[in-house]
């Protein structure tokens, strides 16, 4: 009778899930308060931006192991959070994929990737899809920063890593740290949104 | 305009075995091929050989640049793929699928300026497609069907 219970709640879940879905590109601006989450990370355990008491801020990537621009970032990706974390801005890493149709975002993928890249974030499981759509993220990779206000999370850019994804060596502009750089030091992010190509999020 | 021949010619003496010939443009060399002022309707499909819908849908621009053509219907494939990939992925590619439609790759850097370049609401996700005749022109951040795309299409053929 539990698992049927369970079963009706899931079903129920997946069906309201499957509604929500909002990709008509209605997510956050700059200035919005962002939602927490409980997402089951590739240690088992769940993780929610409240767990971090001591962080000022998030770098918030939604990025997975197939797209070819997310590949060619992740290093960088890891360079950010070695960087802000101990700085109060860590990296939250979140897999948006339908896992369906890119299996090869699966869980168990995504532990591989993590433990072959030697990745100290967390590489959160966005199950059933109800993030993203939250944040309105379209790609991967596509980068959210957030700083903890009395407010809440507010979201102080959007958009791209920086401006070379071929080729760290030529970056003239790195976005991520211009931004986290100004909110460490209590100042105003200059460039808030950019755009880049990435691959689009698998539904 | 040197550096479009330099990498043209680059393309043609690097792969004498490959019977493809690639252009390769900046998005200031592509900006002309994706507003031309003629009298037909150009659909351009931005894509890459990694974009799994991507590829779904270029069958449905090939079927379109085929029975299309005798009606001032232009299609052209901007592919994003990855420089390093041209020879070893998109060559093949479009040499194995056959692909009709005309190909050029986009190979420019700095993406936050031409992104919003192509078009002020695409954030970025690909597959992307613009249609265009004249001044008309309509811009697509998602995936078509063959009937979806050719629904769109219609918009811009003459009655």
């Amino acid at each position: 009778m539990k698992t049927l219970k369970l079963l009706a709640v899931m079903v129920l879940a997946f069906t309201f899930s499957a509604f929500t879905i909002n990709t008509d590109g209605n997510g956050y601006k700059v200035g919005d308060i962002a939602t927490d989450f409980s997402l089951e990370n590739i240690d088992g355990k769940m993780v929610s931006l409240s767990d971090y008491k001591d962080a000022k801020g998030f770098i918030v990537v939604f990025t997975c192991n197939t797209c070819p621009f997310a590949v060619a970032y992740e290093d960088r990706v890891e360079a950010l959070n070695k960087k802000y974390a101990d700085k109060g801005y860590p990296v939250i890493a979140i897999m948006p994929n339908n896992t369906d149709v890119k299996p090869g975002d699966n869980m168990e993928a995504m532990k591989a990737r993590a433990k072959a890249k030697g990745f100290t974030f967390p590489y959160l499981m966005d199950k059933g899809q109800k993030i993203y759509p939250q944040y309105g993220a379209t790609k991967t990779p596509h980068i959210y920063i957030l700083e903890k206000t009395k407010k809440g999370n507010e979201v102080k850019y959007i958009g791209a890593i920086d401006d070379n994804y071929k080729d760290a060596s030529q970056v003239t502009e790195k976005y991520v740290e211009n931004a986290v750089d100004a909110l460490l030091e209590g100042k105003e992010v200059k460039v808030k949104e950019t755009r880049a190509i990435g691959c689009s999020i698998k539904v | 305009m040197k550096r479009i021949l330099f990498l043209c010619l680059f393309v043609v003496f690097s792969c004498n075995d490959e019977s493809i010939e690639l252009k390769i443009y900046d998005y200031d060399a592509l900006e002309p091929l994706i507003s031309k002022e003629d009298d037909k309707v150009h659909i351009v499909n931005f894509w890459a050989t990694w974009c799994a819908p991507c590829v779904k849908e270029l069958p449905y621009f090939e079927v379109i640049n085929e029975k299309y053509k005798d009606n001032d219907v232009e299609v052209l494939l901007v592919s994003l793929d990855f420089p390093k990939d041209y020879d070893k992925k998109l060559k093949p590619f479009i040499k194995n699928k056959n692909i009709k439609s005309e190909v050029v790759a986009l190979d420019d850097t700095n993406m936050n300026r031409w992104v919003a370049m192509v078009d002020k609401d695409w954030t970025g996700a690909i597959p992307a497609t613009i249609i265009y005749k004249g001044d008309k022109r309509k811009f697509y951040e998602r995936s078509f069907t063959q009937e979806e795309l050719e629904t769109e299409l219609k918009q811009f053929l003459s009655p």
